[in-house]
């Protein structure tokens, strides 16, 4: 009877969006009294510690297929059809293989290490709405609690780096420490520019905010200049707080082989793995929330598509311009990378919360017409971003000549 | 620093993501258990035995001149002679190697082994799946594994096979010839002497006859 009428909600468009809701509802109407919010919360933790290791495996073979493919090779095709069960072998591989300790490591801290990465990681998805009201926990002040978790992930590394007593591993771990710090300034100044026109820290009110829609058009923030900017500002410097090509430097082959992990073999190896592309889907994942309307449809007429189902439509979009970039961009220079933050992502950060107070502030209509109003604030908006980038980018192009590198003492 | 390079470096990743899919020629990977190359006629690895006809015991081009074992740079020829002969491709009366090992693991593919061979017995060849779970005894390889046939070099080195074959050829007509012409000589002198003897005694008269045969054999 229940089950019936349980399916029967389903079959509606509104159904289909809110069955993980519904069947989660649903489940703890049918648990004893005592045991109901144990059933929640983990009904709530479960899927989340499922969906994105899982989404983890998928991307691992899309990856190394897709980087395969750019590089004009097959990629992994031996296990199973197309290699598609190409993570499983990993994970038996990392499973069975030894688990080494070095002898002089602070034993406690390097079996925490990965332990508090992944933790961190994890916590990371509990303010992140994958649906409509699809948010494990809903706070007041969920972008701040994205950000103070990320950098859980810094002491979790600087805790690999030192516990293992390497000297590369030390190196990679400062190195990983300064990118991180010095890239989560633009990383949040960027999503400064979505709170200051939010009026709000939580998650799930910037999104509602964005689901709004004006004629067929949602409110999403990247159809806005200061948006736009800041969004390529935000993934640029998500891409370089998760490690990832071009700014893989806490990893260098050449220079400190695997950085801050070197010490780290089987299982804690793949857990690092792990975090890496964990925190690479929650960083994407608050990209969508603050700047590409979250769960929300960019058009009306295609609202009936699941929230749900928006959403990770976003992240995989998000995963594979991810994958897209390292297949593509060389790896920059300690220095270049250092340069690059502070020179051009900061400023640019800023420029683009000026332009944001700009926006907020400009008439919605001119002379009674809001087609006009919405041109004039575009543009000049957008001319207070694009002219500062180019003097910007001119400035610091200047004076640098590429030539041959000469050598004094080799050759 | 305005961006376009790295915007032009996406087209041209995309442009190879997807002709990968479509123009076959970029994929240059040989899908190895399936697919191999051919070796070029050049390849070469580890040295091998040749034998001529049918059995590699009777005809082990080998003479345990042990010429190779002393050159070896890296000393992994081992070999005992043997003692007992048995005539040789032009019917010379040779010794054969009792024993013929090479260590695999210890030869460096130099291939002066096979420059040092008077006698066209060793040369290289091109297998290279020999993977073993014996390290010691699966990489020692005695004569029996060694020895490979004629027919198995004009295979996998058909020019040089051709050059040795022909080589010998030539070989085997000038030792005929010079073992014609010995007999001839030996039979006109046999005739010689047994003129004057014919007359002492009959009894020695097919004796003469005897040296030429066994050459020619």
């Amino acid at each position: 009877m229940m089950a019936a009428s349980l399916a029967a909600s389903f079959l509606s468009a509104e159904g289909v969006d809110q069955i993980f809701v519904t069947l989660k509802l649903w489940c703890v109407a049918h648990t004893p009294g005592p045991l109901q919010i144990v059933v929640g919360i983990l009904l709530t933790i479960v899927p989340i510690i499922v969906i994105f290791p899982a989404l983890f495996a998928v991307t691992t073979v899309l990856e190394r297929k897709g980087l395969g493919r750019i590089q004009n090779r097959y990629g992994p095709n031996r296990v199973g059809p197309f290699g598609v069960l190409q993570p499983m072998a990993d994970a038996v591989k990392s499973l069975t293989k030894e688990d080494l300790v070095p002898r002089a490591a602070d034993q406690i801290v390097h079996y925490l290490a990965p332990l508090v990465l992944v933790g961190a990681a994890f916590l990371a998805f509990a303010v992140l709405p994958i649906g409509r009201n699809m948010v494990a926990v809903n706070l007041d002040a969920g972008v701040l609690f994205f950000f103070a978790i990320g950098a859980g992930t810094e002491l979790a590394v600087f805790m690999a780096g030192w516990s293992s007593r390497n000297k590369y591993s030390l190196l990679g771990a400062m190195r990983a420490i300064a990118q991180m710090i010095s890239y989560e300034i633009p990383l949040i100044l960027s999503s400064v520019a979505v709170i200051m026109i939010a009026g709000t820290l939580s998650t799930t009110r910037i999104v509602e905010l964005q689901a709004q829609t004006t004629g067929t058009l949602a409110h999403w923030n990247v159809f806005t200049p200061w948006g736009l900017a800041g969004f390529v500002l935000f993934m640029i410097a998500a891409t370089a707080e998760t490690n990832r090509s071009p700014f893989d430097l806490p990893e260098g082959e050449s220079e400190i082989i695997a950085g801050y992990f070197i010490e780290y073999s089987g299982f804690k190896f793949a857990l690092f793995f792990l975090a890496e592309y964990l925190e690479m889907f929650a960083v994407s994942g608050l990209g969508i929330t603050l700047f590409l309307g979250g769960w929300s449809s960019p058009f009306s007429f295609l609202a009936w598509i699941p929230s749900w189902m928006w959403f990770f439509g976003k992240l995989l979009t998000l995963i594979v311009a991810f994958i897209w970039v390292r297949g593509t961009v060389p790896r920059l220079r300690m220095d270049q990378l250092m340069n690059f933050a502070w020179k051009f992502m900061l400023p640019m950060s800023l420029i683009v919360i000026f332009s944001a107070g700009i926006w907020r502030f400009l008439p919605l209509a001119v002379a009674g017409s809001t087609a006009l109003g919405a041109m004039v604030r575009w543009l000049v908006c957008a001319s207070i971003i694009i002219g500062p980038y180019v003097v910007l980018a001119r400035t610091l192009e200047r004076g640098r000549s590429i030539e041959k590198r000469t050598y004094r003492f080799a050759e | 620093m305005l961006g376009e390079g790295i915007i032009q470096g996406l087209f041209e990743t995309a442009r190879n993501f997807f002709g990968s899919y479509v123009e076959k020629d970029r994929l240059t990977t040989v899908q190895y258990p399936e697919e191999r190359h051919t070796l070029p006629e050049a390849s070469r690895n580890f040295p091998f035995l040749l034998f001529d006809g049918p059995d590699p015991d009777a005809g082990l081009r080998c003479v345990s001149c042990q010429i190779c074992e002393k050159e070896c740079p890296p000393r992994c020829i081992h070999i005992e002679k043997s003692k007992d002969k048995k005539p040789d491709f032009v019917g010379k009366m040779q010794a054969y190697p009792a024993v013929f090992d090479i260590d695999v693991s210890v030869c460096m593919s130099c291939q002066i082994c096979v420059e040092v061979c008077p006698f066209d017995a060793i040369r290289m060849d091109k297998v290279f799946e020999l993977s073993t779970s014996d390290r010691f005894g699966g990489l020692l390889w005695d004569k029996h594994e060694l020895s490979k046939s004629n027919e198995y070099y004009q295979q996998i080195h058909p020019v040089e096979a051709a050059e040795t074959d022909e080589r010998r050829a030539k070989e085997l007509v000038d030792a005929q010839a010079k073992a014609a012409a010995a007999a001839a000589a030996a039979a006109a002198k046999a005739a010689a002497a047994a003129q004057p003897a014919d007359a002492s005694s009959n009894g020695a008269a097919p004796a003469p006859a005897n040296p030429a045969k066994t050459v020619t054999s």
